[in-house]
């Protein structure tokens, strides 16, 4: 297991130099505009432009480039500095976090919990009109784009601009720490919305990996000993029905984190994803590059903790 | 009924081959359709996608013939002073936008966008995903180690951020001098780039078992070479599960193109795109409603018909998890 948890962290930090080398490319070398013009904004002046490029290290050959770049993102950590605002990104980056990570973590947990409720009690009778109504409601859901879902929820709930209105519209995001209330009720439309997707997901899966289970011999045999209903299904059926489950909210969590740019910008919550967006009506590669690069260290890492929490759950596996 | 049993021929009895009728084993594939053809649900999806495949061909007729001004008709004589656009009417039953083009119309064209990059685009990171998962599932060896590792590549970057990254780096004055620009070129890229993965690790898996079957072992004996074994034999036993998975990966492919759009790194007005549509509306939806739920309403329902018509496939290919 020692042995496998090692290569498995040497793998994702291969994977990493992979990633930010890809990402050099495509903001450094792709590019047909030239970084030191948009770095230097509205000073368009030959000399600024000159200076920048010195500092950026622009007048360097590209392989020289790449190592300083290497270096300072392994040595410090140091993402680059904005084009826009100047401000070091990965400063920025670290600022968003909390509301990116309050956003996606409470949407998983409203997710889980209606995902897991409605598809246990449709693969209990499966067929019958309950199961057919919210497995249809499910692909509906699955089927809607987010962003249009966040505006259908603003327009008719929305405290400023809703037909009812009810619950703190578009940028009335607060940080848990300043304002715990206001921070909760301004997040339920965008948990509603992040989770709605992802709710309908889940119920599809744990319902058909039930049924699966549900069907099996020992599941017989734990009625047949006599145990309660509720027993069977909750001990015996959902705790083995869980496992794909558990392998699928690692990755999907991971995969959010750096990708909830699309809710963030119909919200207006700061987060990297509404960071992320800024950036890209700027052109400041700077923060893109730092924001696409902490996605995919939130991947790697939630594919290796789920790789290992799986050996965990399931007996039957081993890894060597 | 079960699966492959054989028809009972009308007055043959038990002298079956005295009928003259021939009697033949179904196909897999045949199987697959018989099955697929009993799923209302499903049948209707597809008939509901033809209709609009034939929308989005005929868009500049369907327009004509329902009295619409063109996608891109702009009329400022139909805002009123504050510049707010009207509602639906007679003359525009999806109402107008901001610039006083014909909501309705737009819609129609924005058909156009969703299928071909939900189709074409699916299709070709089909066909490189299959190409690469048969040699890998049939090789092994190095092959499969280098492609398996690069998918493990390619799915740490969500496909959403790659976009957006490309999008942002090619927005200024393009890409490569200029080559790469934004736009449906790029968006049918970025999907082929990203697709191919979950294609090749099925078609991988299931040619990692084929590939051990006796009908293979017999074709090699008959001295096949690799590559008709590989197109003869093992690829018509993956048309079905390559179709199901494809099919299901168009509407995702359909709502990352809105995605992109709507993020203003995708389809660039004035060419109409129903997730750029909804972002133009953004601004504005609190008063002109009908600007966000025309497009949307028509995004949903695309999007619905492709994965009712996946998941219908999907029964069809492994009939015991049928609903």
């Amino acid at each position: 297991m020692t042995r496998y948890i090692v290569r498995r962290l040497l793998w994702g930090v291969l994977l990493l130099i992979i990633v930010s080398a890809l990402l050099f490319v495509m903001f450094r070398v792709f590019p047909t505009a030239d970084p030191a013009k948009l770095r230097a904004g509205r000073l368009q002046s030959q000399k600024i432009i000159a200076e920048i490029r010195v500092n950026l290290g622009l007048n360097k050959p590209l392989i020289t480039q790449y190592w300083i770049y290497m270096k300072n993102l392994v040595l410090h950590f140091d993402l680059g500095y904005s084009y826009y605002s100047n401000a070091p990104v990965k400063s920025l980056i670290l600022e968003r976090l909390p509301a990116t990570v309050s956003l996606v973590l409470g949407g998983a947990v409203v997710w889980l919990v209606s995902g897991l409720g409605v598809g246990i009690i449709s693969a209990l009778r499966p067929r019958s009109r309950l199961d057919r109504f919210s497995m249809g409601g499910a692909l509906v859901l699955v089927s809607a784009p987010e962003y249009w879902l966040g505006l259908i929820l603003l327009y008719v709930f929305a405290a400023d601009i809703g037909q009812v209105k009810i619950f703190p519209g578009a940028n009335s995001y607060v940080g848990l720490t300043s304002d715990p209330v206001k921070w909760f009720t301004s997040l339920i439309l965008p948990w509603l919305v992040v989770a709605a997707g992802n709710a309908a997901i889940y119920a599809r899966l744990i319902r058909g990996s039930l049924i699966e289970v549900l069907g099996q011999d020992y599941i017989r045999t734990a009625r047949a000993k006599g145990l309660t209903e509720r027993r069977v299904v909750l001990r015996h059926g959902v705790r083995s029905a869980i496992n794909p489950i558990v392998t699928i909210l690692g990755l999907d969590i991971g995969v959010l984190l750096g990708s909830s740019v699309l809710v963030e910008t119909v919200f207006d919550i700061p987060g990297i994803g509404r960071l992320n967006f800024d950036a890209i009506t700027h052109s400041d590669f700077p923060i893109v590059q730092g924001t696409v690069l902490f996605a995919a260290l939130f991947i790697i890492v939630a594919n290796i903790l789920v790789d290992i929490a799986y050996a965990y759950l399931d007996p039957r596996v081993r890894y060597s | 009924m079960s699966a492959g049993a054989a028809e009972i021929v009308p007055g043959g009895g038990l002298e079956l081959l005295d009928t003259g009728t021939e009697i033949s084993a179904r196909s897999p594939l045949q199987l697959f359709w018989r099955r697929f053809r009993r799923d209302r649900v499903a049948v209707a999806s597809l008939l509901f996608i033809a209709f609009l495949v034939v929308i989005a061909i005929a868009a500049p007729l369907v327009v004509e013939l329902l009295g619409l001004p063109g996608p891109y008709t702009q009329n400022p004589n139909l805002t009123d002073s504050f510049g707010s656009p009207l509602g639906p009417s007679g003359a525009h039953p999806f109402g107008v936008d901001q610039l006083g083009e014909d909501v309705m119309s737009r819609v129609i064209y924005g058909t156009r966008v969703s299928l071909e990059v939900g189709i074409v685009g699916t299709a070709i990171a089909t066909v490189i995903g299959v190409t690469l998962g048969v040699v890998a599932g049939f090789y092994r060896g190095w092959v499969d180690t280098l492609l398996s590792r690069l998918v493990d590549v390619v799915l740490s970057v969500p496909i959403l951020l790659l976009g957006l990254g490309i999008g942002a780096a090619c927005a200024v004055r393009g890409c490569l001098g200029g080559t790469i620009q934004t736009g449906l070129g790029e968006i049918l890229f970025l999907i082929a780039l990203a697709n191919w993965t979950y294609v090749y690790r099925i078609v991988r898996g299931l040619v990692l078992s084929l590939r051990e079957r006796e009908f293979v072992d017999a074709s090699r004996a008959l001295g096949a070479s690799d590559l008709r074994i590989m197109s003869r034999e093992i690829l018509p036993n993956l048309v079905a599960p390559i179709i199901v998975y494809s099919t299901l990966l168009i509407p995702l492919n359909i709502l990352l193109e809105a995605a992109l759009s709507f993020l203003g790194v995708g389809i660039r007005p004035p060419t109409a795109s129903w997730g750029q549509m909804i972002a133009a509306a953004t601004p504005i939806f609190n008063t002109a409603w009908w600007y966000m739920a025309f497009p949307g309403i028509a995004l949903l329902l695309t999007v619905l018909a492709f994965n009712l018509l996946g998941d219908g496939l999907q029964d069809a290919l492994n009939p015991r998890t049928a609903r």
